[in-house]
């Protein structure tokens, strides 16, 4: 928490009306932000000036600032989440940045992921993906068996919870040359395929979820992997594998 | 009591809640195919009640402002949820589990809605697990526990340090499989902007399309609130950016009375704020006091030399560091409730031996070393290292910690640029939890019948201070296993009612309305922004209403507010049109709302002459500092009714009668 001097910027920004608009970069500066702000507080304070000068703010996705609800969305200087590992545009800090740099701020690039102003694109593709298949169908009811009933090896538990991390922020898609979807379909469908509570519907959900991925416009995957170089949450490329493992042997024995 | 009937079932505390299920009515399934729900907000509370309702057969509209439901705040919870499950054979059960809640609540919470809450958690982790959560286990498979604030067992179930996060996704999973059977209608980026009220009852709701700027007209038979707290009052929380209080301070405008709105939680350990640009703050889980130790310099000097940047925390000798909670509170030492624990931080920090190097100088120690060197010599027993260095236990120790918390440990490391396995967390109170909130009854139901409120949004549980890992346990609760059931006794009325019309004179006047108030502000053309108020506002709410309170100051924020919402109607600015993606509009609306309940919140304040859990008046204490409560004088609720300003609402009381617990001064000493 130091409190050095602050940093001056300038900002290149895609701007675009709406989603018929052709948008285009636009150049800011901002001066004295400091080291300890965040990405997003120090767009917070370009708009502060935007506003104050008769401008209109850029409008972006964000809400929790914690890295977790997966809302933000910026690509930054061409990657997505901007420099770092592991770390979402909300927690990624001013001082990875230097005096006097110029950074390029875009939105997620994709088919499927359609803009709707500025730097705010439509995600709504991964909640059809999603409804497709990524559930256990259970009903609430408070009479299901009780939780420790079915031990699960910890290493499953703990495998199916690395999966389950994932955010939904669409950083995989947007890094991937072919905007495809896949570590995040693969993440859930890992998540419940390596739980006992998931086995019984395993087929459909693979089945229908791939399914949905693709009448969603994303891409295949060639086994890049800059999805998983990217992905905040360090989601591994094995769900990939295992998702097609789980694919293939629905697609041979599934009767439907 | 006529206006504030309660609605708590006869009987004994255990059973009520059964007898109460066995007595009210219900809605057959053919029936239930022709009623429409409305639940505003999908976190824990919303997403599990939608699921569960539409499970039932109801049709369900749900809305979030968010771009997808699984992104509501309940995600951003770490820490765990509670159930009185015992696996660890520690003498939890139910009893207990409901005693803890209502003494760390400071006996301010109602008996019988506790019981209940305490009565269904074993329910929410049986039914968490087959919706394939996958909480932390151990080796042998089962499920692994740990212990939170205010309590002496080990009742908390975790996910790393992502719990909200595993539950509310479970929440979404559920909500999906009833999306893709219509029978949820999702509607994302919309925001609540009016109840309708037909004939006396909750019938529908104005909405806002955050996309196209359209104003909409929803009908159902009844409505849900769900919207979460009104942290975001102070501008800087630990709530999302976009968490308001609109849904609530609307149904109150509309006629819902609002509870306790002073009770607010100040969560102690959170990264302390860096500077003036900050737009939010971060929790660091209280999941971390299970094995951090907080303290401060006992030398003023060594403080002042650790501001300076001139003296490293690691080079203050054992001897020379004030643990200040296990010196006060040795019985439960680092984990006193938030409240406590807060209160006594900043009693340190303004007597001057705080260790912010930030602008504030505020913060203390959240240190791991005693843990790590304790968890790496009981690895290299395991290990069978008998003679082990230094340097191998710590690495070793590290490694336990990094799996306990890593997630945490390294949010912090990317927010402050310091590695907290070599150098101590700075850390500091900040606003987190309400438990204020929309007055309901037994039944979850507002004094508008027909609207119900749930989760956060409301106020019943957690009296004057809510304990660790309760939030998501109320949560899940009112949305999975209690407002199902309790709504069908309203429904029940409703099956031959048929689809609610949209239009007619109660929704004109209620469309009008938003649409006067969002082109008031359009076409303000003011000179400052939206955030220009809400730092003002937060100002005047952290340092007058905030961790401590008193009379003159909270007379004075009264009058400063009101300023600055008159300021705010004439100055503000809003850029572009009412017909379009507008960020600055939302806030406005938000905004003006938060301006109007901070009034509230701080006449609540100075009204309540007693201090309890999270309110704390400098006139009531004792010499040691610990909270006086007033139990002759205060037992109760204040609901306060709306009456055209927030000056002129009208304070009802809701008695509070303790016939299972004996109040108690609450002492964890």
């Amino acid at each position: 928490m130091s409190t050095a001097k602050g940093l001056d910027l300038t900002l290149k920004v895609w701007r675009q009306k709406n989603q018929n608009d052709k948008g285009r970069m636009e150049t800011y500066q901002v001066s004295d932000i400091s080291p300890d702000s965040s990405f997003l507080e120090m767009m917070d304070i370009l708009n502060e000036q935007l506003i104050e000068e008769g401008k209109e703010p850029v409008a972006f996705d964000h809400d929790c600032r914690e890295g977790i609800c997966g809302s933000c969305s910026m690509f930054i200087n061409g990657r997505a989440h901007g420099p770092g590992k592991r770390v979402t545009t909300c927690q990624l800090h001013m001082r990875q940045f230097e005096d006097g740099d110029t950074i390029h701020i875009e939105p997620w690039r994709a088919t499927a992921f359609p803009v709707i102003k500025d730097l705010v694109v439509d995600r709504s593709s991964f909640d059809r993906v999603m409804a497709a298949g990524g559930f256990i169908s259970v009903n609430t009811s408070g009479n299901t068996q009780d939780a420790n009933a079915i031990p699960v090896e910890k290493e499953d538990a703990d495998n199916s919870f690395a999966a389950a991390t994932c955010i939904g922020c669409g950083a995989c898609v947007a890094s991937c040359k072919n905007a495809s979807a896949m570590l995040f379909v693969s993440a859930k469908v890992s998540q419940f395929a390596l739980l006992p509570q998931g086995q019984v519907e395993a087929q459909d959900r693979v089945l229908n979820m791939v399914h949905q991925m693709d009448l969603e416009g994303f891409g295949n995957c060639t086994n890049t992997g800059a999805c998983e170089a990217e992905c905040p949450k360090g989601i591994s490329l094995e769900n990939i594998a295992r998702m097609n493992r789980e694919y293939l042997s629905a697609g041979i024995t599934s009767e439907k | 009591m006529s206006v504030l009937d309660s609605r708590i079932p006869e009987g004994p505390l255990a059973d009520k809640w059964t007898n109460h299920k066995n007595n009210i009515r219900l809605v057959n399934p053919a029936n239930k195919r022709l009623i429409d729900v409305i639940v505003v907000g999908t976190g824990l509370a919303g997403g599990s009640a939608s699921a569960t309702l539409a499970e039932l057969g109801y049709n369900v509209k749900a809305f979030c402002y968010q771009d997808s439901p699984r992104r509501a705040h309940s995600i951003a919870a770490q820490g765990g949820i509670n159930a009185a499950k015992n696996y660890q054979g520690d003498g939890d059960s139910v009893y207990r589990l409901f005693y803890d809640t209502v003494k760390g609540g400071d006996y301010r919470s109602r008996e019988a809605n506790v019981y209940r809450l305490a009565e269904v958690s074993t329910n929410i982790i049986d039914q968490c697990v087959a919706q394939g959560v996958p909480f932390a286990r151990d080796y042998g498979g089962l499920l692994d526990n740990r212990s939170f604030g205010g309590v002496q067992v080990s009742r908390t179930f975790y996910a790393k340090g992502q719990t909200g996060q595993q539950l509310l996704l479970g929440c979404y999973s559920a909500m999906s499989r009833q999306i893709g059977k219509g029978k949820i209608q999702m509607y994302n980026r919309h925001e609540f902007m009016d109840l309708v009220i037909v004939d006396g009852k909750a019938r529908g709701i104005i909405a806002r399309n955050l996309v196209t700027g359209e104003v909409e007209r929803h009908s159902a038979h009844a409505v849900v609130i769900a919207s979460g707290g009104y942290g975001n009052v102070f501008f800087l929380s630990t709530n999302a950016m976009g968490s308001n209080a609109s849904a609530a301070w609307k149904v109150h405008k509309r006629g819902a009375f609002f509870a306790n709105p002073c009770f607010t939680q100040i969560h102690p350990t959170c990264i302390p704020q860096h500077g003036d640009q900050q737009s939010k703050l971060t929790l660091m889980s209280e999941s971390l006091r299970n094995d951090g130790r907080i303290w401060v310099p006992k030398k003023k000097e060594d403080a002042e030399a650790v501001r300076a940047g001139k003296l490293k925390p690691t080079n203050i000798k054992e001897e020379d560091r004030d643990y200040y909670l296990e010196r006060r509170y040795p019985s439960f030492g680092n984990l006193v409730p938030r409240d406590v624990a807060s209160r006594a931080a900043k009693e340190r920090c303004d007597a001057g031996y705080g260790v912010g190097t930030n602008e504030t100088g505020e913060a203390v120690f959240l240190d791991f070393a005693s843990a790590i060197e304790r968890y790496g010599r009981e690895e290299a027993n395991v290990r069978g290292i008998h003679n082990a260095s230094d340097s191998e236990i710590k690495k070793l120790g590290e490694e336990t910690v990094e799996k306990k918390y890593g997630n945490l440990f390294q949010m912090y490391e990317l927010i402050t640029g310091d590695n907290p396995y070599k150098t101590p967390m700075k850390i500091y109170p900040a606003v987190h939890y309400t438990m204020g909130g929309v007055w309901v009854d037994y039944n979850l139901m507002t004094t508008i019948p027909g609207c119900y409120a749930i989760g956060e949004a409301n106020f019943s549980d957690h009296g004057a201070n809510r304990l660790g890992a309760s939030a998501l346990m109320q949560g899940l609760a009112d949305g999975y296993f209690v407002l199902p059931y309790t709504i069908g006794d309203y429904l029940a009325d409703d099956i031959r009612t048929g689809a609610i019309p949209t239009d007619t004179p109660e929704f004109d006047e209620a469309e009008k309305a938003v649409k006067d108030r969002i082109n008031t502000l359009i076409n303000n053309k003011g000179s400052k922004s939206v955030d220009h108020f809400h730092k003002r506002l937060g100002k005047v709410m952290w340092n007058k209403v905030g961790m401590a309170r008193n009379e003159q100051g909270l007379k004075e924020a009264i009058e400063e507010i009101r300023q600055i919402r008159e300021e705010f109607w004439k100055e503000v600015n809003v850029p572009g049109s009412a017909d379009e993606l507008n960020q600055e509009l939302e806030k406005a609306l938000r905004v003006a709302d938060f301006l109007e309940l901070g009034e509230l919140f701080a006449r609540d304040a100075l009204e309540r002459n007693e201090s309890c859990g999270g309110h704390f008046r400098e006139e009531y204490q004792t010499e040691e500092g610990e909270a006086v409560r007033d139990d002759e004088n205060y037992t109760f609720v204040s609901a306060w009714e709306y009456k055209g300003e927030p000056s002129e609402a009208v304070m009802r009381r809701e008695a509070l009668n303790y016939e299972n617990i004996e109040l108690k001064t609450r002492s964890y000493k």
